[in-house]
């Protein structure tokens, strides 16, 4: 939940993620759905000034982050919760050499590391995420976007973290550098054990690199299962199937694509009932109305009116 | 970077050159003449032209400027005084060491004073610890110079007795010409220091750096102070910069002999010599002191300092 002066807009609500250690979880939606907002807030990093989490748990081994104090967060941030942020451009400190952005973050915890043992730790990382150990003196002007983002990576996994949260690690990078940048986190996370939160609006990055799914549209998860499940079910919600269509597809001969009629709808005035009801093509009279409930399937979570009668076990 | 310096100093070359120049001319087309000013307004007109071409100063302009450069250039001889009859040199450098210990004492001073509560509202902003010191900051700037020098004068001076009001002899005699000449500033660059910091306490870099588990103050310290000073480099530069030229009001106020009110005292004698070597000497230096400011910032940030050792080809 986001305050300014002039208004409270609810950025993120009624959520709730699963990750599991060694899985990962792919959260999509369009810009401004909340997805940097539910990352920034499991690691508490929401402005100070402006956002806040209202109410809610956020449960990390059975710990309720929102209940420690700023001390022991810094002990898992970085730490056992890392993140890699969505432009790798800014993301570095442009007066620091990249060796010590890593060296710092390993530093902060592990206290008594010896120098040389650091030092040693540094250009593995970098050896991993496939830079020369040598160039961790360099700044990072001097190197491009795709190994920016790979300092950003080792940075995020110099301390091992139990939870990787990657904020559309690839979105600044063009294609080829993507599918690099890509292999290399997935490669990491399984070598790691790493349980890995992925946000992206890339379908396909999603096919290709998750376990499980979480569909959002304006700060409500509308959609979430197993990839299996959202990608190839035959219940969909209307907006995810909405998404699919907007994808060129390579055997159709469609010349044009299908996109969503309409925009998001504005977080500091959502609309009564369901949040997707004023773009969606299969609007009932009930969805002006209420907000929908979720109804699950096994692993397969929808907050649809059109499932809502059919499945209500 | 050792090139670098060498060809911005090589520039001074051209900027002395230029900076003669025009003095040359404005002091030529502006009128008066020392002669009349030394003998007065009731001196003949025939003891007047003698006494200007005694000086030299009758000569065509085109051959006066040559001959200065001429003696510049071969003899290091920047002439006499026409109004002390003094060895130029011998007048303007004690009167600039003064000006320049002054200008230093100032910019440290308002550093010392501006930078720290900058940093300080921006950390804390949008609660009293920022609107409390930013009111004050903005009052300050708003009032010029010489209104604290006279306030001061009057309480530290005339009232208590504390402070001398005139000279420059001892360090005491510095204390109140360089509070006067440090204050505005000083709210200039902690205004500067706050927006800049707000800047850089908003960069992604910050929040990476709190993402890693860093705590606050590293945050403030290593990440986003180092990145903020550079906007407020430019700033002190600048404000030494115009220090260096001489302040006028406060060398004035306290009865400093400073390079300022030397060169402002001899316009109306028409004391060219001394003008000139005046003004020379404050281009050369501003030029030092610029460049410093650019080394400082290459010192700072790898970006520049990578444009400068190859010269600007990236």
């Amino acid at each position: 939940m986001y305050k300014t002066d002039l208004e409270t807009v609810e950025a993120v609500n009624n959520i709730s993620l699963t990750v599991t250690r060694g899985r990962t979880l792919g959260l999509v939606g369009e810009t401004g759905a909340g997805k940097t907002t539910t990352a920034l807030s499991i690691l508490r990093l929401l402005p100070a000034t402006t956002g806040r989490i209202e109410s809610g748990r956020i449960e990390f081994n059975g710990q309720d982050l929102l209940k420690l104090d700023e001390n022991m967060m810094r002990v898992i941030r970085g730490n056992r919760i890392a993140m890699v942020f969505q432009d790798p451009m800014t993301s570095l400190n442009p007066v620091m050499t990249v060796g010590d952005q890593i060296a710092e973050a390993i530093e902060l915890h592990n206290g008594k590391m010896p120098h040389d043992e650091v030092n040693r730790q540094v250009e593995n990382i970098l050896q991993m995420v496939g830079i020369m150990p040598q160039r961790r003196f360099e700044y990072p002007h001097q190197f491009s976007g795709g190994m920016k983002q790979r300092v950003v990576i080792a940075i995020a996994l110099s301390c091992e973290p139990e939870l990787l949260i990657a904020d559309e690690p690839t979105t600044a990078l063009d294609v080829t550098i993507q599918a690099q940048v890509l292999n290399m986190i997935r490669e990491l996370r399984d070598r790691l054990g790493t349980a890995m939160l992925l946000i992206t609006h890339d379908l396909g990055i999603v096919a290709q690199t998750c376990d499980d799914v979480a569909v959002m549209y304006a700060g409500e998860i509308i959609e979430a299962g197993t990839v299996e499940d959202v990608f190839t079910g035959d219940r969909r919600h209307p907006y995810t199937a909405g998404l699919f269509n907007s994808l060129p597809d390579l055997r159709s001969q469609a010349k044009r694509l299908k996109p969503i009629p309409g925009l998001m709808p504005d977080p500091s005035n959502l609309p009564k009932g369901c949040v997707f009801a004023p773009r969606c093509g299969n609007r009932i009279d009930i969805c002006d109305r209420e907000r929908p409930r979720s109804v699950q399937k096994a692993k397969h979570r929808l907050s649809c009116h059109l499932y809502q009668h059919q499945e209500a076990i | 970077m050792y090139k670098y310096v060498i060809k911005r100093l090589l520039f001074l070359i051209p900027t002395i050159f230029g900076v003669s120049f025009i003095i040359f001319l404005v002091m030529n087309i502006t009128p008066g003449d020392p002669a009349r000013a030394l003998l007065g307004l009731s001196a003949p007109q025939a003891d007047v032209d003698a006494l200007n071409h005694e000086l030299g100063y009758d000569l065509p302009f085109i051959q006066k400027y040559f001959t200065y450069l001429k003696n510049m250039i071969l003899h290091q001889d920047f002439g006499k005084s026409y109004y002390t009859k003094q060895s130029v040199f011998g007048e303007v450098w004690p009167r600039y060491i003064i000006t320049i210990r002054l200008a230093l004492a100032g910019v440290l001073l308002s550093s010392l004073i501006g930078i720290p509560p900058g940093i300080y509202t921006a950390v804390k902003q949008y609660s009293l610890w920022d609107t409390i010191p930013s009111v004050i900051a903005f009052f300050i700037a708003a009032i010029p110079a010489f209104v604290f020098g006279l306030l001061m004068l009057f309480i530290f001076s005339l009232k208590l007795n504390w402070l001398p009001s005139f000279g420059a002899t001892t360090i005491y005699h510095y204390i109140m010409p360089t509070l006067t000449i440090a204050i505005p500033p000083a709210a200039q660059v902690m205004r500067f220091t706050k927006s800049s910091m707000l800047e850089a306490i908003r960069q992604d870099y910050v929040r990476t750096a709190r993402a890693k588990g860093a705590s606050e103050r590293a945050v403030i310290w290593k990440h986003a102070l180092l990145n903020a000073l550079l906007p407020v480099i430019t700033q002190v530069g600048l404000s030494l910069g115009i220090l260096i030229c001489g302040a006028v009001v406060a060398e004035k106020m306290f009865s400093i002999p400073g390079i300022g009110s030397l060169i402002v005292d001899r316009i109306l004698f028409k004391d060219e010599p001394i003008i000139l070597a005046g003004t020379i000497l404050i281009s050369i230096c501003f030029t030092i002191v610029m460049l410093a400011v650019d080394l400082t910032y290459a010192f700072i940030d790898p970006r520049i300092r990578a444009k400068y050792t190859t010269g600007g080809k990236e």
